[in-house]
């Protein structure tokens, strides 16, 4: 990746708020959301579920079901463009040509009774003027891009015929086909074996890798976070808590979320490690998000916490270059660490 | 912690499922779940059971607690086959082993309230009515880290962590000696799953009854497990202690696993795939050694012959060919 690529910006978001009107009350479930992508660039959104990071790939598709969702605030500027203020037509000109995205269970999103070759060709068409055989063409050479054996027969095959591996590659090969410029995948390896999941965040990563495309990861497992992304936000609770670029993140995490998330999951065995530690808590759960607390959604969970984080939200601070994070006490967290 | 006589002991145990066909449904194939799997546990001790879906993992607990019938094979609990019971005469021992399912929401049931579900292992066996009754739930929700006011709440009304603490408590209400505890945590929040764990782990501490652990996780199984043995295609391919284990994978499925996990460490970046393709269907697994399509040191050999288990060290048995039987070297 040159210097001059990875300092384009393809996606910028702003004060994003999504909310969703329900009997219980308003959801804010992405609530003043701020991050942008470089081409090239991986940025991971981790957090655990309700905390707003599929609600905010939605958004940036504009795909958030109205009623009862609605994107209430901020913009998301795509190659200059803000597709919040596109009319519905020419998103749709966007979708899957400039953006795509890629899902948790790739059988629920491929169409059951269509050939594999036919739903890449769908994508392709719809943004492309060429014909019928020179898109059959592309698709097969997309199924060969994402290293399904046999791509000539396997386009013929339905997404039945195919193990899960193969069906998340067919759909890494649909989402590229018309090369986005960004690249949305909401947990993409979740459904998959540990192998399979290995052999496709490396297909992800090096088809990003060459064809330039700025990628969004969703996910929640912090192994994946570390191997693949280059810079983290992590959200709580609709709210962007911290982004910092993943050395720095898994090195100091500043905000007491983090930092629990990452104490919280089990570590591989390995010979130099102490004899079993216990695993630290998270005390408490996820709170609903009609009924946040005033201050710091965190505070109720947090061993930090003070008065000031029960009464009022911490505005998102830089704490050191490029490290970001809302918390009263990140500064002191700095100097602990 | 671990005692040498063994609680559990599994002996060759095989379930096949028929494929059946056409228009009199005359079997076509077999689906070879379990395929002759063996394995001792100890009172008081964890073993995990690691593999990717369709290796069987699920099925061998589900055959040890005799919810789905064994082909054959021996399952041996305190020293009583208990494979060839009947129905009746298995009773007695249903309540020694226990389970906990993966999913909270789908094993518990809507319109019972939690104390109900938690006291209904009582009643069926007829340990206990009334006052007594309500008194040892009370223990087992203060037990599982639930209050005692929770007990007329209904399941909805719980998240997911506390649907997975009923769900441990029901298990621990008749006083089992083994627990079986199918991926309990692998539908909830990460925060969450250490609570769990940690609740298992405390608990067994105390009472001292085995777990039989399964998961995908391989993190998860290595924090809780005390030996894991690893299963490929309806077989146990490598079984030791789980330090032996993670620090001297023998067998090029286990190492190949192992390198698969994603290292929260973003200074040990190793994405690099160690097997290609996908496991192979289990209705014709392949000959010799079932992972000799995707090994990459397969020789000859273990296209042709099956390879048995085979001491390498102190409790660290594998199948494989490779190194006159003990395994590759790393």
């Amino acid at each position: 990746m040159s210097e001059a690529l990875a300092t384009e910006t393809v996606l910028d978001v702003k004060n994003l708020q999504t909310v969703f009107f329900t009997n219980s009350g308003l959801f804010r479930a992405v609530d003043d959301v701020s991050f942008s992508v470089r081409r090239g660039e991986t940025l991971a959104i981790v957090g655990e579920s309700g905390c707003g990071k599929s609600v905010s790939a939605l958004s940036i598709m504009r795909l958030v079901p109205d009623p009862p969702g609605r994107i209430v605030g901020g913009s998301v500027m795509l190659e200059g463009t803000d597709l919040l203020m596109l009319d519905d037509a020419t998103m749709r000109d966007i979708r899957g040509n400039r953006i795509s995205m890629i899902f948790q269970e790739p059988m629920t999103s491929l169409n059951p009774v269509m050939r594999i070759g036919d739903q890449i060709i769908e994508a392709v068409r719809l943004h492309q003027k060429v014909s019928n055989k020179e898109a059959w063409k592309q698709a097969v050479d997309m199924l060969r891009l994402v290293r399904i054996p046999e791509p000539e027969r396997r386009a013929q095959e339905y997404p039945h015929q195919l193990s899960g591996g193969m069906r998340q590659r067919a759909m890494i090969a649909m989402a590229l086909a018309c090369r986005p410029a960004l690249l949305i995948a909401d947990e993409p390896t979740t459904a998959l074996d540990v192998t399979i999941q290995a052999q496709i965040l490396a297909l992800i990563v090096d088809l990003q890798k060459r064809l330039g495309t700025g990628l969004i990861l969703i996910t929640h497992d912090l192994g994946v976070v570390a191997q693949t992304a280059q810079r983290v936000i992590v959200m709580y609770a609709g709210k962007k808590v911290e982004e910092a670029t993943v050395e720095a993140l898994f090195e100091t995490p500043l905000h007491p979320y983090t930092r629990g998330l990452m104490a919280s999951i089990p570590a591989v065995p390995s010979p130099d490690a102490k004899a079993d530690v216990r695993l630290v808590e998270i005390p408490g759960m996820v709170p609903s998000l009609t009924k946040l607390p005033p201050g710091c959604a965190f505070a109720p969970r947090c061993k930090l916490a003070v008065d000031r984080c029960r009464q009022a939200y911490p505005p998102l601070e830089e704490a050191r270059p490029n490290h970001w994070a809302a918390c009263w006490r990140a500064g002191e967290t700095v100097e602990a660490s | 912690m671990t005692e040498q006589r063994a609680l559990l002991e599994v002996n060759e145990l095989v379930k096949h499922y028929a494929v059946r066909g056409g228009i009199l449904r005359r079997q076509v194939g077999t689906v070879h779940a379990v395929d002759g799997v063996s394995f001792s546990l100890g009172a008081g001790e964890t073993l995990g059971l690691v593999g990717e879906s369709g290796c069987g993992k699920s099925t061998v607990a589900r055959t040890v607690l005799r919810l789905v019938e064994p082909t054959s094979g021996a399952i041996k609990l305190d020293g009583e086959d208990i494979a060839p019971l009947s129905k009746t005469a298995l009773r007695p021992y249903r309540r020694s082993m226990q389970i906990v399912f993966q999913d909270p929401f789908a094993s518990l049931n809507p319109r019972m309230t939690a104390g109900d579900i938690v006291g209904e292992p009582l009643t069926v066996h007829g340990l206990a009515a009334g006052k007594k009754k309500q008194e040892r739930v009370a223990e087992l929700f203060q037990q599982v880290g639930l209050r005692a006011d929770q007990m007329k709440n209904f399941p909805h009304q719980f998240s997911g962590g506390q649907r997975q603490r009923i769900c441990i408590a029901r298990a621990l209400s008749l006083g089992p000696r083994l627990i079986v505890c199918d991926e309990p945590v692998s539908a909830l929040d990460v925060s969450i799953q250490a609570q769990v764990i940690n609740l298992l782990i405390d608990l067994q501490r105390k009472q001292n009854f085995s777990y039989l652990f399964i998961a995908h996780d391989l993190a998860v199984v290595a924090h809780i497990s005390h030996r894991v043995a690893v299963m490929y295609l309806g077989r146990i391919v490598e079984i030791a202690d789980k330090h032996a284990l993670f620090a001297n994978p023998r067998h090029p499925y286990t190492q190949a696993l192992l390198a698969s996990v994603p290292i929260a460490n973003p200074k040990a970046k190793r994405l690099a795939p160690m097997i290609d393709g996908d496991v192979p269907s289990p209705i014709n697994p392949p000959s010799g050694c079932a992972f000799h399509t995707r090994c990459r040191f397969a020789i000859d050999r273990c296209k042709t012959e099956r390879p048995a288990l085979k001491e390498t060290g102190p409790g660290h048995q594998v199948a494989c060919w490779l190194n006159d039987g003990t395994g590759r070297n790393e």
